[in-house]
């Protein structure tokens, strides 16, 4: 058996890279998707939820409120293209193409390729997306609690199971 | 320090190791419905702590999981099975760290079951490891792990469960990002094993204990700062020497802070999330001493840090420290549940070698010993880089058990630069930098962490 398979320490999910969070607050690959909270150019209060599911590509978009973009029919619409974009920063463009099974040539394309990737797939809306929206927003709403969550000085042992990430993984 | 006797072979190791790797392939394929390769590697478990007070309940277990209708007493009578294993190879590995060393180690305050906080909260996340131990690392969905979310999302309310929250929590996105567990080339199975075993051991109720803390006051000498994290948390310890004011033996103590934080902050974003709630990590960064008074302090020798029992000491040199202090030290004792090869963090000093290379891998080689040094725990904000480590010639490190060697954690290592000797240390930003590209980071991650303030301020409270 390979030592990787022997280690306590193995690294199985490479650390996510810092990226501005002004537009995209919210960016994940979870649940068979890659989705996000993308913020409206126009009201500040509003924001879009949008995924792509891994596979299929179907898509979602819609408003906070619950109601369907408008620049999603008949392509991607720009809060999908800022996802996606993100998700890259975030990420890098070989683990979100890996994730969506997105039949790119590169192993770590842009993110124009993976959208071009996704658009050749001639997506279809997702039937389910007022319910997938909503899950994609409340999953946005309890990475926000993390910020209103206290440290604490008492040690957690557990933690060595996670060790930093140096520069030279 | 004695490298030769940490190169040594120690008896019974192998065994232990197998019987817990055969455990461990066992619990890969799922166990709903085992093979009987499956029932084997119970059995092998089982076997292995045949001799101990454990034995009639493991092999009971063993033969329910093999015939694919283990409960949960007897998944938890497995991963107490694999906790003993582990606990006794620590125990081995720390006698070895002791005898190179010179050092000499308290024993362990008998363990008492603590008050179960929460207990329903307890219940549902055993709930669900059982759940995923039934359908194995080959067998999970997105489905069944993100099932945890609820469960993570009200455990790290309670402060009092942090220990399971920030364990869980990091599990299950690594989970995540690993489904569908049937598409896997290959798993990590010791360490997704053992996530899982010390979860289903510390949601048992009566694990969480409030150690037993008496206050402590004297002279405490920062060693370094090792550092912590997954996604969604973070954890700084700095290592260091107490000097007793009652004129007692010096003691290594850790004191160490931990937050949850958004997975966006990280590398050198992460110091302002612990610098306000741990004076001591300026005072290590700058090199300073810190005067405490009546600080609480545990039997295995954990400060339980607040910021009014200590106050800003004299400046101190860290490989003076090591070079006079450290040699005199009383080691504390790992907490009996708590006893794992992965928890073994031995502050020790390395001098006179040369650095050889081995492939990607640095190598202090002297007379005594090789010891290969893994840098891949420096954390990336951090001055102390690889070259630093291949030009010095003295280290302070923290001495690691994994893959069945020793390494060496560099937390501070001394170099020459034209006739003159600096030291670079693996916290040396913890308290603020002056460094550009360090300074860049941290404004970035604080404008982040606003970003979301910003944006939970509008969405949160409707």
């Amino acid at each position: 058996m390979p030592v990787w398979e022997e280690s306590s320490l193995s690294r199985v999910v490479p650390p996510a890279r810092p990226r501005k969070l002004a537009k995209v607050p919210f960016v994940e690959l979870a649940e068979g998707r890659l989705q996000g909270v993308v913020s409206s150019g126009s009201d500040i209060s509003r924001v879009y939820v949008s995924s792509v599911a891994a596979g299929s590509f179907g898509l979602v978009c819609r408003t906070n409120n619950n109601r369907p973009c408008g620049g999603l029919r008949g392509g991607l619409c720009n809060h999908i293209l800022a996802l996606t974009g993100e998700a890259v920063l975030q990420y890098g463009g070989g683990r979100v193409a890996r994730y969506l099974q997105t039949d790119t040539a590169d192993a770590d394309p842009a993110a124009q390729q993976i959208t071009q990737a996704i658009g050749a797939g001639r997506p279809q809306q997702a039937d389910d997306g007022a319910a997938v929206a909503g899950q994609v927003f409340a999953r946005f709403l309890r990475h926000l609690t993390y910020l209103e969550l206290p440290a604490t000085t008492a040690p957690v042992p557990e933690m060595h199971w996670f060790p930093a990430v140096g520069a030279v993984a | 320090m004695r490298l030769d006797l940490l190169l040594g072979e120690l008896p019974g190791l192998a065994e232990a190791l197998a019987a817990v790797d055969a455990f461990d392939q066992a619990l890969a394929g799922g166990l709903l419905r085992p093979q009987p390769a499956q029932a084997a590697g119970l059995a092998a478990l089982a076997d292995a702590v045949a001799a101990s007070p454990l034995a009639d309940r493991v092999a009971e277990a063993a033969g329910k999981a093999a015939a694919g209708v283990a409960d949960e007493e007897h998944l938890t009578a497995l991963a107490a099975a694999r906790t003993a294993l582990l606990g006794a190879v620590h125990d081995a590995l720390l006698a070895r760290v002791d005898e190179a060393t010179g050092r000499t180690r308290d024993d362990a305050e008998a363990f008492v079951p603590g008050e179960t906080p929460s207990p329903n909260l307890l219940t549902a996340a055993r709930a669900w490891l059982c759940d995923l131990a039934r359908a194995g690392w080959r067998g999970m969905d997105h489905e069944l792990v993100s099932a945890a979310a609820p469960v993570v999302s009200a455990l790290l309310s309670d402060p009092a469960l942090r220990r399971p929250a920030l364990l869980l929590d990091g599990f299950a996105a690594e989970l995540a990002a690993s489904c569908p567990g049937r598409t896997l080339d290959r798993i990590p199975l010791r360490r997704w094993a053992d996530l899982w075993t010390r979860g289903m051991l510390l949601t048992r109720p009566g694990a969480l204990t409030a150690p037993a803390a008496t206050p402590v006051s004297g002279r405490l000498l920062p060693l370094g700062v090792d550092v912590h994290e997954h996604a969604t948390a973070v954890q700084a310890q700095v290592h260091a020497v107490l000097e007793p004011a009652d004129g007692g033996p010096s003691r290594l103590v850790r004191a160490s802070v931990s937050a949850p934080k958004p997975d966006t902050v990280v590398g050198a974003g992460l110091w302002q999330l612990l610098r306000p709630h741990l004076s001591l990590l300026a005072a290590a960064g700058d090199g300073r001493a810190v005067e405490l008074t009546g600080m609480p302090v545990t039997g295995e020798g954990d400060l339980l840090w607040s910021d009014e029992h200590a106050r800003p000491g004299e400046q101190t040199d860290v490989f003076a420290t090591a070079r006079v202090a450290l040699p005199a030290v009383t080691g504390g004792p790992a907490a009996p549940l708590d006893r794992h090869p992965a928890r073994i963090a031995e502050p020790v000093l390395v001098e006179g070698y040369t650095v050889e290379r081995d492939g990607e891998a640095l190598v202090l080689a002297s007379a005594a010993g090789r010891l290969t040094v893994d840098a891949s725990r420096v954390p990336a904000a951090s001055p102390l880089t690889a070259q630093a480590v291949a030009a010095s010639g003295a280290c302070i490190g923290l001495l690691r058990w994994d893959c069945g060697e020793f390494r060496l954690q560099p937390l501070a290592v001394r170099t020459t630069v034209r006739n003159k000797a600096a030291s670079v240390q693996a916290g040396a930003w913890a308290g603020g930098t002056s460094d550009k590209n360090a300074a860049k980071a941290e404004k970035a991650a604080a404008d982040a962490v606003a970003a979301l303030h910003e944006r939970a301020g509008r969405l949160l409270r409707r």
